[in-house]
């Protein structure tokens, strides 16, 4: 038998049929609805007069528009609080599960997936929403869909899609001290460029993976797509089995057994060539923070912002003097010196406990810069109650921290946690797109450790030059 | 669906790469329950100071303010899948993008919108990128994929023949599937449950999700 990779094992499992075309109908088995992409959604199958084929296969949950404060009061009257009632409306007409505000299991769709055990290995799952990449780290097909997609998965519980060309990055070495998957991540993006992906579903691979916890390895998935790439994915191991068991929507018992044996032939064959494959060594890698306006205008803190006198090509030389003029930076500047308004630990790339973890270690028995406002938002009301079990929350709190409850936050801005226009933000989030954190806002995408040590420095800072700096 | 046959117009011409939905509709609007009447906060930043007054930005500017097509530079609409940004362009009236490349999900959402995308790459590229800054009109003829430019050559293109299909009859791709492929989805349902079961939850686990509320 051809050797196969494990984005074909998964996708061969879930054809319903080809057609003469080279596409294919794919069966979707898991779908996540939240606020923002399913209204228009709910609207056309209604209009149209249609049912959900399969209306256990989805549960929905608000994350976007929400506030972070004050959720034991009714939301303010306005347009956050019509599309929040709208979904609950919605998924009582449908009977779909919704995952309230002040439920114990609330928070980012990504955040909450995976730990309700919705996401699973081997899975199909798709979202209205482009992060959804993050549920490759389980070894599943997950990728963003737009409304109208959507509405076909309501209807069909399936999708038209050609299948995608295959990308391996190979991880090799070993990760620095102080350098964390985030890095590594950016790192990638800046070298194959945000559209270096676009065509390819991505599998990391190679010695660094199996060191990896699925916090790390969701954190790598996510970001897939500012590379391009709708899927990236990690070949399920002993790390995820253990991460899924005992999930309440993981199998259990004899089931879990019968699906363990399916999961741990998922991994790519040896001998199952990519289209791409791209080495990265780790080991060189310094901690990384984005300088410009796409998550591949990113560089080593040690550096400089760069000149964009030094790039030949015109087009990308013209995409470089807007961003360094939106976030008003000159070439030659040392990225350590840029001073900070604002620091936003959180997204569901980085609002995972263990990402909480790292960036207490770094604050803890430390101050928040004078200049600096600094929020965390946990990425689920379970991520919340453990860190808080732990004390995190106090060693935030005692920094000067603000602690805040589950949401999308500062990540895109939909709720009142926004930029002031010309404020500058180091931002554990995943995009630093004009306007994404609010109108005029300034985004430096880092690691959780590195906005901590951001938070303390008030101006970016290689945090391992932190302990010199009282 | 509105079908896609052939449009003539004039071309805006956008020589910025890294175009994100962002971009082409910010996430405050986001908020907004319908996907009609979007053309006014199509590029919103872009097209109005903080003021409210208007920029000179292509979109602004005569004859480009009426154009029904917009030629973008490489990785037009990457990022957010936000629908909302195809909904907007199409109600501002844009009903063809050409650009080197695109954001995949950004991509797939036009032709579910009487959209049409068009790669052209290089040196062509370069070319439509300077004939739209004429302001002379081009037509698109998606029957026989090609861009014609008004006394220039016919620019051949390439699009997935079943998404052409969908564009020439304005196809409703969801009736469509459950037209056709019903008995196939069912047939595979019955096998990917025996093959794979713990991927169902029908069993009534999901009944604890149902309409908790936010008051728990």
């Amino acid at each position: 038998m051809t050797a196969r990779t494990l984005y074909e094992k998964v996708w061969d499992s879930h054809v319903i049929k080809n057609y003469e075309d080279g596409t294919s109908l794919l069966y979707i088995d898991r779908h996540l609805v939240q606020e923002v992409s399913s209204p228009q959604a709910f609207a056309g199958l209604i209009a149209e007069g249609r049912e959900f084929r399969r209306p256990a296969a989805h549960i929905a949950v608000a994350d976007h528009a929400v506030p972070t404060v004050n959720r034991h009061l009714p939301l303010p009257e306005g347009l956050a609080a019509r599309q929040v009632a709208r979904l609950r409306e919605n998924c009582a007409r449908f009977d779909i599960g919704y995952i309230g505000m002040n439920d114990s299991q609330h928070g980012i769709v990504h955040v909450i997936g995976p730990e309700l055990g919705f996401t699973l290995p081997g899975a199909t799952l798709v979202c209205g929403d482009s992060h959804t990449s993050t549920h490759g780290a389980f070894g599943a097909i997950a990728f963003g869909i737009g409304a109208s997609e959507c509405e076909c998965v309501f209807a069909t519980q399936s999708l038209r899609q050609r299948k995608q060309k295959t990308m391996r990055v190979n991880l090799l070495g070993q990760l620095p001290a102080g350098v964390t998957v985030k890095d590594i991540i950016l790192a990638l993006i800046a070298r194959i460029g945000t559209n270096g992906g676009v065509g390819f579903a991505i599998e990391y691979a190679g010695p660094v993976i199996g060191q990896l916890s699925m916090e790390a390895r969701m954190t790598l998935c996510n970001m897939s797509i500012e590379a391009g790439s709708r899927v990236g994915m990690v070949a399920p191991d002993d790390t995820t089995i253990a991460w899924v068991s005992g999930r309440p929507l993981a199998p259990a018992g004899a089931l879990l057994e019968r699906a363990v044996a399916h999961w741990k032939s998922l991994p790519s064959d040896t001998g199952a060539t990519f289209d791409r494959e791209v080495d990265l060594d780790v080991s060189v890698l310094a901690p990384q923070v984005s300088w410009g306006t796409n998550p591949g205008e990113t560089a080593s803190v040690t550096a400089k912002v760069p000149d964009p006198a030094e790039e030949a090509d015109p087009v990308k030389r013209q995409k470089m003097e807007r961003s360094l003029a939106y976030m008003d930076l000159k070439p030659g500047t040392p990225l350590e010196e840029i001073a900070i308004d604002r620091v936003f630990i959180g997204s569901c790339t980085n609002g995972r406990l263990e990402d909480l973890r790292i960036a207490a270690s770094v604050v803890s028995g430390r101050k928040v810069a004078d200049n600096v406002a600094a929020i965390v938002v946990p990425g689920s009301a379970t991520v919340r109650l453990q860190a808080e079990a732990e004390g995190l929350d106090r060693v935030f709190r005692e920094a000067g921290f603000e602690w805040r409850d589950s949401g999308c936050s500062m990540c895109v801005a939909m709720n009142d946690d926004r930029l002031k226009p010309g404020e500058r933000c180091a931002s554990t989030s995943n995009r630093n797109f004009e306007g994404r954190q609010g109108q005029g806002g300034r985004t430096h995408l880092m690691s959780p450790a590195m906005a901590a040590a951001a938070a303390i420095a008030g101006r970016l800072i290689d945090l391992r030059k932190l302990e010199t700096l009282h | 669906m509105e079908k896609f046959t052939r449009l003539t117009s004039v071309a805006a011409p956008l020589a910025e790469a890294d175009i994100d939905t962002d971009i082409i509709f910010p996430a405050r609007f986001l908020l907004l329950l319908d996907k009609a009447g979007l053309g006014k906060q199509l590029f919103h930043e872009r097209r109005h100071r903080r003021d409210g007054s208007l920029t000179d930005f292509v979109l602004n500017t005569p004859p480009f303010n009426e154009a029904r097509i917009l030629v973008a530079d490489a990785n037009f609409g990457s990022g957010s899948s936000r629908e909302q940004a195809v909904w907007a362009l199409a109600d501002f009236g844009i009903r063809c993008v050409i650009a080197p490349s695109f954001g995949e999900i950004f991509f797939s959402n036009c032709f579910k919108n009487g959209v049409l995308p068009i790669v052209v790459t290089g040196e062509t590229h370069a070319n439509l990128m300077a004939a739209a800054r004429t302001g002379e009109p081009f037509t698109v003829d998606l029957e026989e994929q090609t861009v014609l430019l008004p006394n220039g050559p016919s620019i051949g293109f390439e699009i997935d023949p079943w998404r052409k299909r969908a564009l020439l009859l304005g196809l409703d791709e969801i009736g469509a599937i459950l037209a056709d492929d019903e008995a196939d989805i069912s047939a595979f349902e019955i096998r990917h449950r025996a093959d794979s079961p713990w991927l169902f939850l029908d069993d009534g686990r999901m009944e604890q999700f149902l309409d908790k509320g936010d008051g728990k």
